[in-house]
């Protein structure tokens, strides 16, 4: 910053000089054009007005402001852009750099006057360093313990247990012989209805008899039907859509795909796990029932949760 | 009058002392200079616009039943967020044009940012005594990114509940802390008990916008403090600053761009439909639709965790999942080289010295190479989260296309580097390069002969003329030995043919 504009060569420049011209060699006809521009700017924001009280549509009323505001710029552009001296101009830049003698005087003043105040105060700063401390950790325990809960052992069960009827979003339990083969719904615990974490999807893969999706899950896919977590093992996103012909669950989110007769196992994208699997059982009134919680943790990874199960 | 208003000022706040330095401070000129401008006047329609949007905008996740304007979802069980958003836009005049704009310019505010960061970097204006301002414009775009996040995710629709579950993954993704990070800012497991959305809220604008407002005061200060870099030419040197004063020209020329900016914005906002809530519906956790692809400034991170292997660590009794990889390990690295290049380069190149004139980026190959090369990088991560629309376009396979963006993010920064590498030696090379070309005057004599003249820049224009420095010797004996000669540190070894 400087008390004069100076020129290239950082010569003070006189008001008289060539760089005070008005930068256009037609500066009547620029005037023009620019206050017409303005005069558009005027009508468009009239127009904005009239829209706005008439409750017009959003392309009217966006429409006459942006109009009004790319007129009302385009003329403030031309404005400064040729109606103002030409220059150039400069100014002298200040290195960012400071004498040794400024230096030491700012340490110098820092330490001496530092040192009456803090010097030989050991009792003095072992107090203030001591108290602020303890505020310092004090202060996270409202943060911790009113925020939220914390996470004890909620990750690693849902509202299904044993004997849970398997139930759609409205409440209805649901019979095996509700879904034909290749069809599948979105079913909850009777006590979670629409819950983010016990969502399941269940499939019929075949008409009638025992899935078995691995070993030691003979009994969990009773007459055709599977169920899985929906909650996705690499992001948590509900797995929704479902490819009858090969029996794919897909993740709509990352693409994760997923093989329902072998287990829901990952067999393309970025899923690591399987789904967890529900195990069910009909009972001898025909409606489909859990055998009791999945038995890992659904959705996606985190760190206390180990191993591969 | 104004006088009058001036002198009672001005014997309180003595502002002729200053405010003659002000007027005459020199903004040199180049378009690239108004990519970061493009960005504080994107932060002003935000904040106005963003201030509309509060006075009708519900901040809750309470459960309600829509009646309303919009048939559709009539009856329907939605958020409180969501209805009163659907509200703003449907229902209040000039409420879907303000909640539009502001969507709209929150995504200008970060694309100009990534730009202005390239210009920054491309032409190393984030050296000595930059390095701090170069900190505070990564911390800046980091908390725009943040803030775009927070910002379209409290409307509570299907789309945006789906990056909040997403989000929520992630956090507990992080080791040793994670499950503990997310069941506190959710109130629980998720979808928590239902404080997420008022959270957001007051992060998305108050908390985050207070920081942007304070750092980019800071921003401004230092850029100040430090003036304006410039390109070499045109009598600009080190120790000047060349171009216009700010009275009264650089102060019409930018407030006539802010109001381009804002055309800009007003018209898009009036035009093209972003982020119409009403057709995504309110978030249900066990819906989810087709072609979930959050703003494009989040597009990198989903990429990455789409073309992530399905791997994660296993420890005993512990483990680190997938997501962290992706969505926290490589956006930490990315943001923290990011932070820590002024002194990376600094290391390699040696150079410590203070610059105010910029580089033309042909002239520093290898760090254009490596920018370019990075830059492809997320520009195919980028790419890779639009797979499954890809795959739908193009009607192939959706496991062909993931793999090969596999492929790609790992070949395409491979060629692009050498590419870039030689593309710059080439133009560094070229006569003439980087010079403002002026224009020549074709005369005819009375003879009929045809003479060029260059016309005279414009008044008052120096020709750049360069002070003759002092050479380090060049030790001959190397040569005498058959070996390289060696050029002294800093000089320009002329290529021989």
């Amino acid at each position: 910053m400087s008390d004069h504009l100076h020129n290239v060569a950082g010569e003070p420049v006189s008001p008289d000089a060539p760089q005070f011209a008005v930068a256009t060699a037609n500066p009547r006809r620029l005037e023009i054009v620019a206050g017409l521009t303005f005069f558009g700017a005027l009508l468009a924001f009239l127009g904005f007005g009239a829209a706005f009280w008439r409750n017009a549509n959003n392309e009217i009323l966006g429409g006459t402001l942006g109009l009004g505001f790319l007129l009302f710029g385009v003329a403030m552009v031309i404005w400064g852009k040729y109606l103002t001296p030409r220059g150039p101009f400069s100014e002298p830049r200040p290195l960012m750099e400071t004498t040794q003698l400024e230096h030491d005087e700012l340490v110098a003043d820092f330490a001496s006057r530092g040192r009456v105040a803090f010097g030989r105060r050991k009792f003095l700063g072992a107090m203030i360093t001591a108290s602020g401390a303890v505020f310092g950790v004090v202060a996270l325990f409202p943060l911790v313990r009113s925020l939220g809960p914390l996470p004890k052992k909620t990750f690693y069960s849902t509202k299904w247990r044993k004997g849970s009827y398997v139930a759609t979003i409205d409440g209805r339990r649901l019979k095996a012989t509700d879904l034909v083969t290749g069809t599948l719904a979105t079913v909850f615990p009777e006590d979670d209805l629409g819950g983010a974490i016990s969502q399941t999807v269940l499939i019929r893969v075949q008409d009638s008899g025992a899935v078995t999706t691995k070993p030691g899950r003979e009994s969990w896919g009773p007459e055709g039907f599977l169920a899985f977590s929906k909650v996705c093992t690499h992001a948590g996103c509900p797995v929704g859509l479902y490819e009858q012909t090969t029996k794919q669950l897909l993740c709509p989110c990352h693409q994760s795909l997923f093989d329902v007769t072998t287990g829901a196992t990952p067999i393309f994208g970025p899923a690591p796990r399987p789904l967890p699997q529900l195990p069910l059982f009909v009972d001898g009134e025909g409606y489909l029932r859990a055998q009791g919680d999945y038995d890992e943790p659904v959705g996606p990874g985190f760190w206390e949760r180990g191993g591969t199960n | 009058m104004i006088d009058g208003l001036f002198t009672w000022f001005d014997n309180r706040l003595a502002i002729s002392r200053s405010g003659r330095h002000l007027l005459n401070k020199i903004f040199p000129d180049h378009w690239s200079f108004m990519i970061g401008e493009i960005a504080l006047y994107s932060f002003i329609v935000l904040l106005a616009t963003g201030v509309f949007l509060t006075l009708y905008f519900v901040p809750s996740g309470q459960d309600v039943i829509y009646h309303g304007v919009y048939k559709p979802l009539e009856g329907q069980v939605v958020s409180a967020a969501f209805k009163s958003t659907v509200d703003l836009s449907f229902a209040v005049r000039g409420g879907l044009l303000m909640r539009q704009m502001h969507h709209w310019s929150a995504n200008i505010f970060i694309g100009s940012i990534v730009v202005h960061m390239l210009r920054v970097f491309f032409t190393g204006a984030f050296r000595r005594p930059r390095e701090l301002n170069w900190l505070i414009g990564t911390t800046l775009m980091i908390l725009g990114i943040v803030n775009g996040f927070l910002g379209y995710s409290i409307p509570d629709d299907l789309v945006s509940g789906t990056g909040i579950r997403i989000a929520y993954s992630i956090l507990e993704s992080i080791p040793f802390v994670g499950s503990y990070l997310a069941t506190l800012l959710f109130g629980g497991v998720f979808p928590g008990d239902g404080s997420i959305i008022p959270r957001f809220f007051i992060l998305h604008v108050l908390v985050v916008p207070l920081i942007i407002l304070g750092l980019l005061g800071a921003h401004l200060g230092m850029l100040m403090k430090h003036k304006h870099s410039q390109f070499p030419g045109n009598g600009a040197r080190e120790e000047n600053v060349v171009g216009a004063p700010l009275w009264p020209n650089f102060f019409l020329k930018t407030q006539g761009f802010l109001f381009l900016t804002v055309a800009v914005t007003t018209l898009l906002g009036a035009f093209v439909q972003i982020n119409p809530i009403w057709l995504y519906g309110p978030y249900v956790p066990f819906h989810v639709s087709y072609a979930v692809q959050p703003d494009w400034y989040m597009g990198w991170l989903d990429g990455a965790l789409r073309v992530m292997p399905s791997w994660e660590l296993h420890l005993p009794g512990h483990m680190i999942p997938n997501v962290f990889f992706p969505a926290v390990l490589m956006p930490g690295i990315t943001f923290n080289v990011m932070m820590a290049w002024p002194w990376i380069e600094a290391k390699f190149s040696g150079d410590t010295a203070e610059h105010h004139l910029l580089d033309r980026p042909s002239h520093r190959p290898v760090r254009t190479a490596v920018g370019a090369a990075v830059l492809s990088f997320y520009f195919v991560l980028f790419g890779a989260s639009a797979t499954d629309v890809l795959a739908n376009y193009l009607s192939i396979s959706l496991n062909t296309v993931l793999l090969m963006f596999r492929v790609l993010c790992v070949v395409v920064p491979l060629i692009v580097y050498p590419i870039t590498y030689f593309i710059c030696k080439e133009m560094s090379q070229a006569k003439g390069g980087g010079r403002r070309k002026s224009f020549n005057v074709v005369i005819r004599s009375a003879e009929g002969g045809y003479s060029t003249v260059p016309t005279e820049a414009y008044a008052g224009y120096a020709r750049e003329t360069l002070e003759p420095v002092s050479v380090e010797e060049v030790d001959l004996s190397s040569i005498l030995n058959g070996a390289e000669p060696t050029t002294p540190a800093g000089v320009y070894q002329i290529p021989r043919d």
